[in-house]
């Protein structure tokens, strides 16, 4: 598994881009679904068929989404000099790019630098660069072109029962939906376990994916803020206290019924897990429960320190409690008593 | 029935209704059916117990009533042709702004945060219910001002100092309550002077008091057009029952009813509606201008008065989700002047709601396929 | 000129009926069917020779203005604006009320009565007033109702060496651009989609596209030119004269590659002059259309203009050329090559 969450983590795919963690993703699955599809935006969209469906009527669906996307930049001018001016792709700040190496799709390396500042306060985007080693225009449009996007170049880490790297946002959620396909089993009802894109520019890829899917019921796996570090902001999810059930955050309030049901699972199973109230962030189910007529949703959140910088970090315990609650609440909806939603 | 127009007409409010003929029974009057609506439990994302009641109020006068997967009541009073004329869908959001318990502290509080636009000023000394494992009583306390520090006195608590204190250990605490729990204001209704009446979550529970006189008056007049009565639900954070629910019915026209700011002095005159001054008809990009005039000149028509509230942001109500939804709904808004938004003591006139209620009624009765095919033609 | 007659039409937000009657007029002419949606998008179809593929062009008609909210017992008018526009921009300035467009002046304090620091701070919306010549609130209510459109009055006319200066380029440049490309015929069905509310929050076109439901949309818009002095090369967004901007991404959207792909083929091999938007800024239609019903692949082409949502913008005449040239030849590749997303990845895999 953290061999997975290296490769996942590692992987080049800035939202609008998603091409290469794509494939890796695709190659993973590709045994385990019965379906693959993907649609116009991009989303990998697998479909796993039950068992034994019920006869005369079609079966319900669950769609389970986690992003594939990650924040990143792009570059939008190239000056005489060869120095490559940006523009943020999601939710970044400036200072979290200061001394940072980044990577582009064809593999060109950069780092950043900036303006002179009179104050560290007004650093921002506009104040900064990239700068690729290249003395001229003609010789940094040999490596780069405007519209090209970079991501965060930096390297996992294996440190116990955590690990840490760029982009546990949203990665991890992806390693732990593959190992769900991998080892889930629905009786009666079909799931969709889809692998969306430009979520960090505002749950994009989901809204439509739903759109086509049609589901009955939408379940997001995403990371979440953590409240265990010296003086941080008040937070009841920790790193190591289990799988993270999110009540609510600023997307979505999660559906009473899909909320209540992860608790039973976890309870019944033995799951370690801890109870989310998210101020600010959203997930794809934000996206979901709007679609059509409207679907019941929710999350599962994995802990996670640290969360839009290069050095995100996870508890393993957490993770596979995530996968286990996952695995167990898409058999219970896909069961022949639906949840008590289907 | 033949003569209905001219009984209802202006003026003609209150006993007489009570002798026709096919009236299906009247369950309560509008000031009664008001402080039913709003003292009903209903934090936004749990609207449940607030949508039962709206259930059991409208049972005896429409033909249908069932709830979508998000939890929105949609209630259809079937029109008197086989073909209606039109769809209508009227909409008034059944949620109200309350809390979520967001932690559980060691000494016994409860840490909440606001579920919908709650004016934290609002807090302090507020009685409030947590919906656990049962219904608990809180309080959230304020420090009195000799423990106070004289530099703090301008400033309004932060969301982390506003505690609930149930009188409760930690540890019974945790036995009934989650993070995750919502929590709503204690506040029973209670009548001001001039018909004016005040409580919590008038906003919009008032709107659903209009649907309910419209759905009266509408056993009293002929309607050729099907009426979707809607109680939205999580229109606080970002009306995803009126999202979902015009998508499922695919109206021809969509009215809101919603709630609109009351006067009260520091507030331009011209950003307010009076109490007492009747419906407001608004104006804007979230309104067509059709379903505009003809609600102008139905109130004209049969003396109602009203106000108009031109609004250039299409925000703000559940008309700004019903317009947009899938191929566009021709849409309007009618609000019930209320002041002190957004607190638990709101309050209105009673007389707005009403002819709120019988503007609807009328409009509902008067609009046929000429109307329909007219919203097309701008 | 076409443009100067888009220009001068008017249209706030909600309130688009003069522009899009003009519009209407304009195409009659060209296109096979007309359809005006309940809330007032206008949608032109012009059937392909085969009609194997449905393309669709979107630009709003709507323009940033203001509204009557209120009557001062002088006889003032309470406004308050419509789409983003920045009060300070209106001070001294003349506009034209309602249907019948009265003309309108808004006036401020005169200098002579101010204090010294009331010069530094910018006027807000409440202390702004349009004086129509009423006596007071009875004759200002005969003369005008809440709730009427209050829009600039700028003519649009040439400025110096191959500009032009008017109102609301954002975006009748678009709505011409579409014009101008409903006269040509194609393989496939084109479909002109003129929105409304677009300056309100984007609210037009994804009604529009959810009923055309198309296979591609390219969105002509009007966006940000400010190369003025001081501000540095990066952020200028685009610049006058170097041709229209090909939007990689801004606030609503990332553009569609194979799609951007193909309009810079195009403008290479034909030598039109185009550039990219500098700046991620804005929002526009396309973040609308491209997450209708399961998406659909759009991308955006702007037109750089000065001084957007305000009572005069500044465009490049060339740059308009070029503009409307771009759009049109884009649309001849798809007959000669194909849609580009057709070379694309969305097909089944397993």
């Amino acid at each position: 598994m953290k061999d997975l969450v290296k490769r996942l983590t590692e992987a080049y795919g800035p939202s609008g881009s998603e091409d290469k963690v794509r494939e890796i993703i695709k190659a993973e699955v590709e045994k385990f679904a019965d379906e693959i599809r993907v649609d116009s935006l991009g989303n990998l969209i697998c479909r796993v068929a039950p068992k034994s469906p019920a006869d005369g009527s079609d079966p319900k669906r669950i769609m389970v989404a986690a992003h594939m996307d990650e924040i990143g930049v792009l570059v939008s001018y190239i000056d005489d000099k060869g120095f490559l001016r940006f523009s943020p792709v999601g939710g970044l700040s400036p200072y979290v790019l200061l001394g940072q190496k980044v990577i582009f799709e064809n593999g060109t390396v950069g780092v950043f630098g900036t303006e002179k500042l009179e104050d560290m306060k007004s650093l921002a985007f506009d104040k900064m660069f990239i700068d690729i080693g290249a003395s001229s225009k003609d010789e940094a449009e040999k490596k780069v072109r405007v519209g090209d996007s970079a991501v965060i170049l930096r390297e996992f880490s294996d440190l116990g029962d955590r690990v840490t790297s760029k982009t546990m946002d949203n990665r991890i959620s992806c390693a732990v939906v593959i190992e769900a396909i991998k080892s889930v089993r629905p009786e009666r009802h079909e799931a969709y376990f889809v692998f969306t894109v430009q979520e960090e520019l505002g749950l994009r890829g989901a809204k439509a994916a739903a759109y086509g899917i049609n589901p009955d019921v939408g379940i997001a796996v995403d990371v979440t803020t953590w409240g265990d570090t010296p003086e941080c902001a008040p937070f009841n999810v920790v790193l190591g206290k289990g799988v993270a059930i999110k009540a609510k955050d600023s997307s979505v309030i999660a559906h009473p019924k899909v909320k209540n049901l992860m608790i039973d699972v976890a309870e019944k199973k033995g799951i370690l897990y801890q109870m989310e109230v998210l101020e600010r962030g959203g997930t794809d189910a934000g996206a979901i429960h709007l679609t059509r007529e409207g679907v019941p949703s929710g999350t599962i959140s994995i802990p996670c320190r640290y969360v839009h910088t290069p050095c995100e970090m996870v508890d393993m315990r957490d993770v596979d409690a995530a996968t286990r609650l996952l695995v167990g609440v898409v058999e219970e909806l896909a069961s022949s008593s639906g949840g008590g939603i289907l | 029935m033949a003569n209905t127009k001219k009984v209802c007409g202006p003026g003609a409010v209150g006993q007489g209704r009570h002798l026709m003929g096919a009236e299906r029974g009247r369950v309560m009057d509008t000031k009664q059916a008001i402080l039913r609506l709003a003292d009903a439990r209903g934090v936004t994302g749990y609207e449940s117990p607030a949508g039962d009641v709206v259930t059991a109020l409208f049972a005896d006068i429409v033909d249908e009533v069932r709830r979508d997967s998000l939890g929105s009541v949609i209630m259809l009073k079937r029109g008197a042709s086989p073909k209606p004329s039109a769809k209508i869908m009227v909409a008034a959001h059944v949620d109200e702004i309350g809390m979520i318990v967001s932690k559980i502290e060691d000494e016994g509080f409860l840490q909440v945060r606001m579920m919908g636009g709650v004016d934290r000023r609002i807090l302090p000394s507020m009685e409030v219910t947590v919906h656990g494992r049962r219904d608990i009583s809180g309080v959230i306390g304020a420090i009195p001002p000799h423990l106070q520090d004289p530099k703090d006195k301008d400033k309004s608590w932060k969301w982390e100092e506003l505690v609930v204190d149930c009188g409760m250990s930690a540890e019974r605490l945790r036995e009934l309550v989650r993070v995750g729990d919502v929590v709503s204001f204690d506040r029973t209704g209670v009548e001001l002077a001039n018909d004016r009446i005040s409580g919590k979550s008038m906003d919009d529970r008032a709107g659903v008091a209009v649907m309910y006189e419209c759905a009266v008056e509408l056993q009293k007049l002929k309607h050729d057009c099907d009426v979707y009565f809607v109680a939205t639900v999580q229109e606080e954070v970002g009306y995803g029952g009126s999202i979902t629910s015009t998508y499922g019915i695919t109206p021809d026209i969509g009215i809101a009813i919603d709630v609109g700011h009351g006067d009260m002095p520091g507030l331009p005159e011209h950003h307010t509606l009076k109490l007492g001054g009747g419906p407001a008809i608004s104006y804007g990009p979230h309104v067509h201008p059709h379903i505009f005039s003809k609600l102008k000149e139905i109130a004209e028509e049969r003396g109602i008065a009203y106000q108009v509230e031109a609004g250039t942001s299409p925000r703000g109500t559940d008309a700004y989700a019903m317009q947009m939804t899938r191929s566009g709904v021709a849409t309007g808004l009618i609000s019930v002047p209320l002041r002190y938004m957004h607190t638990s003591v709101e309050t209105l006139s009673v007389e707005d709601v009403k002819k709120s209620g019988q503007l609807l009624a009328f409009f509902a009765s008067a609009v046929d396929s000429r109307f329909r095919e007219g919203l097309t033609c701008f | 000129m076409l443009l100067a007659k888009l220009s001068e039409a008017s249209g706030i937000s909600g309130q688009e009926g003069e522009i899009r009657a003009t519009i209407r007029n304009e195409i009659a002419p060209y296109v096979d069917e007309i359809k005006i949606d309940p809330i007032g998008n206008l949608v032109a179809l012009k059937r392909g020779r085969t009609g194997k593929a449905r393309v669709m062009l979107a630009a709003h008609m709507d323009e940033v203005g203001l509204m009557v909210v209120g009557f001062e017992s002088n006889g003032l008018l309470h406004v308050d604006s419509v789409g983003g526009v920045d009060p300070r921009v209106l001070v001294s300035k003349m506009v034209y009320v309602g249907r019948n467009k009265l003309p309108g002046v808004i006036g401020s304090k005169p200098i002579h009565l101010l204090e010294r620091e009331d010069m530094d701070r910018a006027t807000k919306m409440d202390a702004l007033l349009v004086d129509i010549g009423a006596k007071n609130k009875e004759d200002a209510e005969k003369l005008v109702k809440l709730g009427d459109p209050v829009v600039f009055a700028t003519k649009c006319e040439p400025l110096g060496d191959g500009f032009m200066k008017g109102k609301a380029f954002d975006d009748r440049v678009g709505c011409c651009a579409i014009i101008e490309a409903l006269k040509v015929q194609h393989d496939f069905d084109l479909y002109g989609a003129f929105t409304v509310q677009e300056e309100v929050g984007l609210r037009g076109a994804g009604v529009a596209a959810f009923q055309i439901e198309p296979d591609l949309a390219i969105v002509l818009e009007g966006t940000t030119a400010h190369d003025v002095p001081e501000t540095p090369e990066h952020s200028v967004s685009t610049v006058p004269g170097k041709g229209p901007a090909i939007v990689y991404m801004d606030r609503s959207w990332v553009g569609d590659k194979r799609i951007i792909d193909r309009l810079v083929e195009t403008a290479e091999a034909a030598s039109v002059p185009y550039q990219f938007k500098r700046t991620v800024t804005g929002g526009t239609d396309a973040g609308r259309i491209g997450l209708t019903r399961e998406g659909i692949p759009a991308a955006v082409v702007s037109m750089p203009c000065r001084f957007i949502h305000s009572p005069v913008s500044v465009i490049n005449l060339s740059d308009f050329e070029n503009y409307v040239k771009l759009a049109g030849l884009f649309l001849d590749s798809l007959d000669e090559r194909g849609l580009p997303i057709d070379e694309g990845s969305c097909k089944k895999t397993n």
